[in-house]
């Protein structure tokens, strides 16, 4: 039987695909672990900045829960990852979003103290303008630092602004919607600790609890 | 083109027939990482090794793979050695993948590696092939290392800022600034500013190869004379 040209370079075709998968599939297996733990690693490392190591003992990392309320902190699913010493509260750390950055979304990372402090705000990523808005970075400039250690009782709600809407906080030349935003986002992150402070540290406790029983559904379901 | 020399192959790769200086080829990336050169080195590097590994393959593979499916091939080939390239970046240069971020997948559609593979590695052997991939990629390094440090040096008065992403800790010591007094020109960090410099590179390009031109005619036409005295 003789094969028409289609089929052998189909199946040509099928073998280099073949290779390519496998060679992709080699790669994956070797630097997975490792891209894994570099995740963890850079989440702790920033955790860690706003909730130092040594205040806690728990695994910051995987003590998390994800909570909702889209006015106060932005999107529908927010992480809330957990400090506690000895069992108890010490900072629930906030991945909130800051909707109405000058280009977009501004996301952060919004540590509240078991207090109602804030232990300290990081942006995680955002799209503002090189050389204006960026300044909100860490790396950049100190102005994301002036947050540390305030709260709602300081300065008062109708303070939480920046200087030029009458409130406390420095906006920068040229680019006041940037940090407007930020702030905004900060004090609705703190309010919504103050409401639900109550049940949220208890939220892990209750969570592995609804995954156990989800999982046990979904087997029952299989059979 | 077989009796094409490794000389020639090289001063093409670097210089002649640089992918992204005469070819235009690559812009993409090009423009858009080219912010620091740390990062066009990055960038450099990781498109570097896929067109080696790719013009060594397809050159291994051309009397194997029939006409009519020859570009998916070449497509399935290149796509595995960026996905590899990418996966081991995330895994042992995780900051510089961060900051690359969509660049590296984005190596896949380089015209510049299929371009090669298609024009030069589909017909010559092995060592050609390997010598083309690499002086092809190190021309296209130098030129988005070149815009990089030009950009970043102009808009934030750094040079290498990050070094220690690629070379490790000690190598912040690279990292060369003006101070934090240097008010840069922001425009040079923006978009407009990569099509600017790269603007300002061709034309540069384009000059010094006139005057060699005229030089060479220049000598051409001194030498005549006394010839023909």
């Amino acid at each position: 039987m003789i094969k028409h040209p289609i089929t052998i370079a189909g199946l040509l075709l099928a073998m280099f695909a073949v290779v390519g998968v496998g060679l992709v599939a080699v790669t994956h297996q070797a630097t997975k672990d490792q891209i894994a733990e570099n995740e963890r690693m850079a989440l702790l490392n920033s955790l860690n900045a706003l909730v130092p190591a040594s205040s806690i003992d728990n695994d910051i990392v995987n003590d998390k829960t994800v909570v909702s309320d889209i006015d106060k902190l932005g999107t529908k699913e927010t992480t809330v990852y957990f400090g506690r010493k000895a069992e108890s509260p010490v900072a629930a750390v906030f991945t909130s979003i800051a909707p109405d950055g000058y280009s977009g979304q501004i996301k952060l990372l919004v540590a509240v103290l078991a207090d109602g402090s804030l232990g300290g705000v990081r942006v995680v990523a955002h799209k503002e303008t090189p050389g204006l808005g960026d300044k909100i970075e860490v790396e950049k400039g100190d102005w994301i630092h002036s947050f540390q250690g305030k709260s709602l009782k300081d300065p008062k709600p109708a303070k939480w602004k920046v200087k030029r809407d009458g409130g406390i906080f420095d906006q920068f030349s040229g680019a006041t919607i940037t940090p407007r935003a930020i702030v905004k986002a900060v004090k609705n992150t703190l309010l919504y600790y103050d409401e639900n402070k109550k049940s949220l540290f208890l939220a892990k406790k209750q969570a592995p609890a609804k995954e156990q029983m989800a999982e046990a559904a979904k087997t029952e379901s299989g059979k | 083109m077989s009796d094409i020399t490794y000389r020639q192959l090289i001063r093409d790769g670097l210089w002649n027939n640089n992918a992204a200086l005469v070819a235009l080829l690559g812009l993409c990336p090009l423009l858009a990482v080219t912010n620091t050169a740390i990062n066009g080195l990055g960038l450099g590097i990781a498109t570097t090794v896929v067109l080696v590994l790719s013009n060594i393959t397809v050159s291994l593979i051309r009397n194997i793979v029939r006409n009519e499916i020859r570009l998916p091939v070449f497509v399935l080939v290149i796509a595995s050695f960026v996905t590899a390239v990418e996966l081991s970046m995330n895994a042992w240069f995780f900051e510089l993948y961060k900051i690359l971020g969509i660049f590296i997948p984005l190596i896949v559609t380089n015209c510049a590696i299929i371009g090669r593979a298609e024009a030069f590695a589909s017909k010559n052997n092995l060592v050609k092939s390997t010598v083309d991939g690499l002086a092809m990629g190190i021309g296209f390094t130098l030129v988005l290392v070149a815009l990089g440090a030009m950009r970043e040096f102009i808009g934030m008065g750094t040079l290498f800022t990050q070094a220690h992403l690629m070379f490790g800790e000690a190598a912040r010591g690279l990292t060369f600034s003006m101070g934090d007094n240097f008010q840069g020109a922001l425009l040079a960090i923006l978009p407009p500013g990569a099509f600017i410099a790269l603007g300002l590179m061709l034309a540069m390009k384009n000059w010094i190869d006139q005057r060699n031109e005229e030089r060479a005619k220049q000598a051409a036409l001194e030498e005549e004379p006394e010839a023909a005295a």
